[in-house]
Formats: structure tokens, sequence, C-alpha cells
């Protein structure tokens, strides 16, 4: 198996009182060393998706699909306790916002060394050394000072770095980033992922970059899924996304405001009944 | 005249030695009719100026005039007949418990209006919602659809002025084009004048015509929506700004 994760044909329901809620709606994809970005408006199931691929979804709602597997080891049938193992250690998460992601009342140094000796079995000084090097890695000035400090005394950007810090330390091979910057200022947002992007590459890793931004996933990320109502409408290579075809995915492109290029009028999306009935798009490779 | 002239404003937060100063003496001149940005990112007190302007804030000093009218600590009935504000989450800003229809009467009863029935139809339409709408509480409708009718709400009174606090970072992209296409229409049909906060230089490149940079509660820069395009800006934070809005713009 040379892919790092592969999904087939994933459903995630919600049974409500007036029948189940398909979050998911049957999407097949997989992620090799590369750079995935899901993009879609909120409500797609993009944040699902990723949710579903750790076993994170709360009861009642279920995740079924025919496939899922993290190279070669199925996610499907493993137990809670096999996915504590696989959760930080293989595969791991940066949340949207820093601020409710970081444990409140614990230091930024205990939580960094807390991430490392659940997963392997350093001691305290050890540990210590590394959290000093992945802090220092991800650009925070002077980390001995940082690791005494709780997360309401670091500003937003480099809570997120923390973050990025935290669950880069067990070396992981799949990163799941959903919406890692959209609680930051844009003057942030650049450099937080450009630090991401480094560390992901450097360390080889598959990365899947949840965002609502289309212009910011075609930077980042190699290859784009764009998700519509649980569903997948279109994949594309990230450098080719303004010669998309979808009428939803151009829809998206022009609903932008430009800057450099400005129009009278914003285009609107006029959204097209069929697209939400249209089979998925398979991402497989 | 002016519409909104603002002269050396000072505004603190706390008392004693947590005094904290927000905005430092920030001078604004804007046009009727204008459109002007204000920009920054968060904490370099954007949101106070207007928060300020409107009465909200009480610990500030210096000079602001609405239409020629020097404000003091009071507001009064009239200059919100004039100012409105729109706010930045559609979720927090309307009363869970009241119905659509509950909270723009409650505004039009408040300035005096006697046909307030057909006045809340008047503005269901303005804003693209329909009668519909009329009965519905705030959870029973999206985000764009709440931001309407936040936006109905500030229009209610008939102001000549809207502040604009964020008005769609709260938003998809593809529902913030309606709210701002929205919000374009409006301008053009009333001649409103408007006060723009944002972090979104995309956004405030398409509705403003001038804009102010702001940061550590102070303005850094002013200039023309021209010289923002073309990327000319003097200052390191502008252009720092502009540079790394243009990451995230086509």
């Amino acid at each position: 198996m040379s892919h790092l994760l592969d999904v087939e044909n994933l459903w995630v329901k919600f049974p409500t009182r007036n029948g189940v809620f398909d979050a998911v709606r049957g999407i097949s994809f997989s992620l090799g060393r590369e750079r995935l970005g899901i993009v879609g408006e909120s409500g797609s199931g993009k944040s699902m998706t990723g949710r579903a691929v750790l076993q994170l979804i709360r009861k009642p709602g279920r995740v079924e699909a025919d496939r899922m597997e993290m190279n070669g080891t199925d996610l499907l049938g493993a137990s809670d306790k096999a996915m504590r193992k696989i959760r930080g250690r293989h595969i791991s998460m940066i949340m949207q916002d820093p601020k409710y992601s970081l444990n409140p009342v614990m230091t930024v140094g205990q939580q960094i060394i807390e991430a490392l000796r659940t997963h392997e079995k350093v001691s305290q000084a050890e540990a210590r050394k590394r959290a000093l090097e992945m802090l220092d890695a991800v650009a925070i000035r002077d980390p001995e000072r940082v690791m005494g400090l709780y997360p309401h005394e670091v500003s937003g950007g480099m809570g997120q770095r923390i973050m990025i810090a935290m669950m880069l330390i067990p070396n992981p091979e799949i990163l799941i980033a959903d919406e890692p910057t959209s609680a930051l200022d844009v003057s942030v947002q650049l450099q937080v992922l450009e630090i991401m992007d480094k560390l992901v590459k450097d360390r080889g890793m598959g990365l899947i970059f949840i965002s609502h931004d289309l212009n910011l996933v075609s930077k980042f990320c190699d290859r784009v899924v764009i998700m519509y109502a649980g569903r997948i409408v279109e994949v594309c290579e990230a450098s080719k996304l303004h010669e998309a075809k979808h009428p939803y995915t151009q829809g998206l492109l022009n609903s932008v405001p430009d800057l450099v290029h400005p129009r009278p009028r914003l285009e609107v999306l006029t959204r097209d009944p069929a697209w939400r009935e249209a089979p998925s798009v398979s991402a497989l490779l | 005249m002016s519409a909104i002239d603002i002269n050396a404003l000072n505004v603190w937060f706390g008392e004693g030695d947590d005094r904290n100063h927000a905005v430092k003496n920030v001078s604004l001149k804007i046009a009727k009719g204008e459109s002007f940005g204000l920009v920054g990112e968060s904490g370099s007190g954007k949101s106070t100026v207007l928060r300020t302007l409107v009465g909200l804030v009480d610990d500030w000093d210096g000079r602001m005039e609405v239409d020629g009218k020097v404000l003091g600590r009071k507001r009064d009935g009239a200059f919100y007949k004039t100012v409105q504000m729109v706010f930045q989450d559609p979720y927090a800003s309307l009363h869970p418990r009241m119905t659509v229809d509950q909270v723009l009467s409650e505004v039009l009863k408040l300035h005096g209006f006697k046909d307030v029935n057909d006045r809340v139809n008047r503005l269901l339409e303005q804003v693209g919602l329909g009668g519909g709408f009329r009965f519905r509480y705030p959870h029973q409708l999206s985000g764009g659809q709440r931001q309407r009718v936040a936006i109905a709400r500030a229009l209610a009174p008939e102001p000549r002025i809207l502040l604009l606090d964020e008005p769609t970072s709260a938003l998809d992209v593809s529902v913030q084009a309606e709210i701002l296409n929205l919000l374009t229409d409006l301008r053009a049909e009333f001649g409103l004048t408007y006060l723009m906060v944002s972090h979104d230089l995309g956004v405030i490149g398409h509705m403003c015509e001038r804009i102010a940079v702001m940061q550590f509660g102070e303005i850094v820069e002013e200039l023309d929506v021209e010289n923002m395009r073309k990327l000319s800006a003097t200052h390191a934070y502008t252009k720092h700004l502009l540079e790394s809005s243009l990451g995230s713009v086509r």
C-alpha cells in the first residue's frame, strides 16, 4: 500500500426527529504523501469528513464506509483503545480556534510534553528538550519563557503555532488541519501556514487541509477536492483550480471580492438542485 | 459639511493601572454619500471607533460631529434616526426569542412610525427576504438571512449613515457576495454614507473609496482605493497588510 489513507464510500449519518440526516454522502478519496485540500461552504460536510477519519463523530452520529484504511490498517473496526494509539501518533488534527482547543489550566510546556510522552517513552528532561526544539521550529521566539505560559497569555497566532508544535511532536504521518487559520488575522495567517507547510514538507507527511478559502487552498495544496452538500463535486490539481469546470467551483471563485481586479458587482451563486443529486466524484489515487 | 467628522478621539478601557489606551488621537472626515473603510488587525481599535461613535463606550474625549451636530455624552433619538449600526455576528445580534416581525416593529415603534405593518413588509422586500420570513425566529434563518434581518433593522429608522462592523466576516464567500451586493444596492438607492470596518482588504477594496489603516489604536495611513490597488502605500504596516492579503486574493 503506497497510500497513507484510503477511504471508500464514506457516509456520516445523524438520526434526527425527521429521519436520518446525511452530513457526508458516500465520498471516496485517498491521500498520498501530498497536500490535499478539502473546500466547501459551511454545512458541506468537509469538517465531518476530517472528524470521521479520526472516529471523532459523537453518538448518535454514525460513520459508515466500505473501506477506511491508514497504511493498510483498518480504521473502521478499530477499538476505542486502538484509536487512541492512532490519534496523535499516526494521525493528528489541528482545530480551528486555539482558544478552545488548548487546555486552559495547563501551561504550554506541560501540554506539549504530555502530547509527546503519551506516545513515546522518553524521560522528562528529554521531552522538555524536544518540546523546546519544536517550539523553536514553529518560529516562537524565547521558547523557554513560552513553555511556562498559560494559553490565555499567548496571542491567537502564537496559540495556533503552539497547537502545530503539539500535533507534530509525536511525528505523525498524517496531519488534518481543519480551518487552521480562520480565527487569525490576515497578517499572521500566511506566517502560520508557511510554518505548517514547511514542517509537513520536511517530514514527508500527508496533509489534509480543510478550508472555505479557495485561494488559500490553491496556494498551499497539491490537489483540491470541492465538496457540496456532503458530496464531492470536483477534484482538480490545485494549480489548475482556475480552470475548474463545475459551475459551483466557478461560482465560488467568482464570488470572492478581488482587490486588484475590481468589479462593480459580485457574482452570486445560483444553486442548481441537480448538484445535490449528482453522484460523488471519486478522489481516489 | 461632512457626514462624520471625528477629531482627536481618544478612548480608554479599564481603570487605574489597568487603564488601556485603546484609541489614540484618531481623526476622520467622511463626506456625505462616501463609503469609508477602517482596516487593521484585531485589537487595533477599529471597532472601538464605531462603538464610541454610537455611544456604546463612555470613557472618551475629543470631538465628534455627525451631520454638523457635535455629539455629547448622551445620544438622543434624532441621532439614531441618522446613524445605525450593523454588527459582526448575526448569530449574536438578534434576540433569540423575538420574531423578525417583533425585531423590526420594535425599532419602528421606538422611532414613532405609524404605518408599522406596511413598513415591515417594505423593509423585508428591500433586503430581499419577502413576507414569508416575517414571522420566523432567528434560529429558523441561515447566517446570511439573519444578516439581512440585521440590515433591515438598521434601515428601519431611515438613517443616512450606516456603520458596518465586519458585516460579512461570519459568512461564507458565496453568501458574503450576496450581502455585499445588497449593501451596494442600498447605498445607491438611498444615498447612504458607509463607515465600514473589516480585516479583509478584498472586501474593503470592493466596497469603499477611501480607507484608513489602524495599528495599536492609531491611524497609521489614509489612502484611496486606487493607491491601494497599485499597492503604493508608504507605511510599512500597510505594505505588509496589502502583501499578505494579496496572498489570499487572486
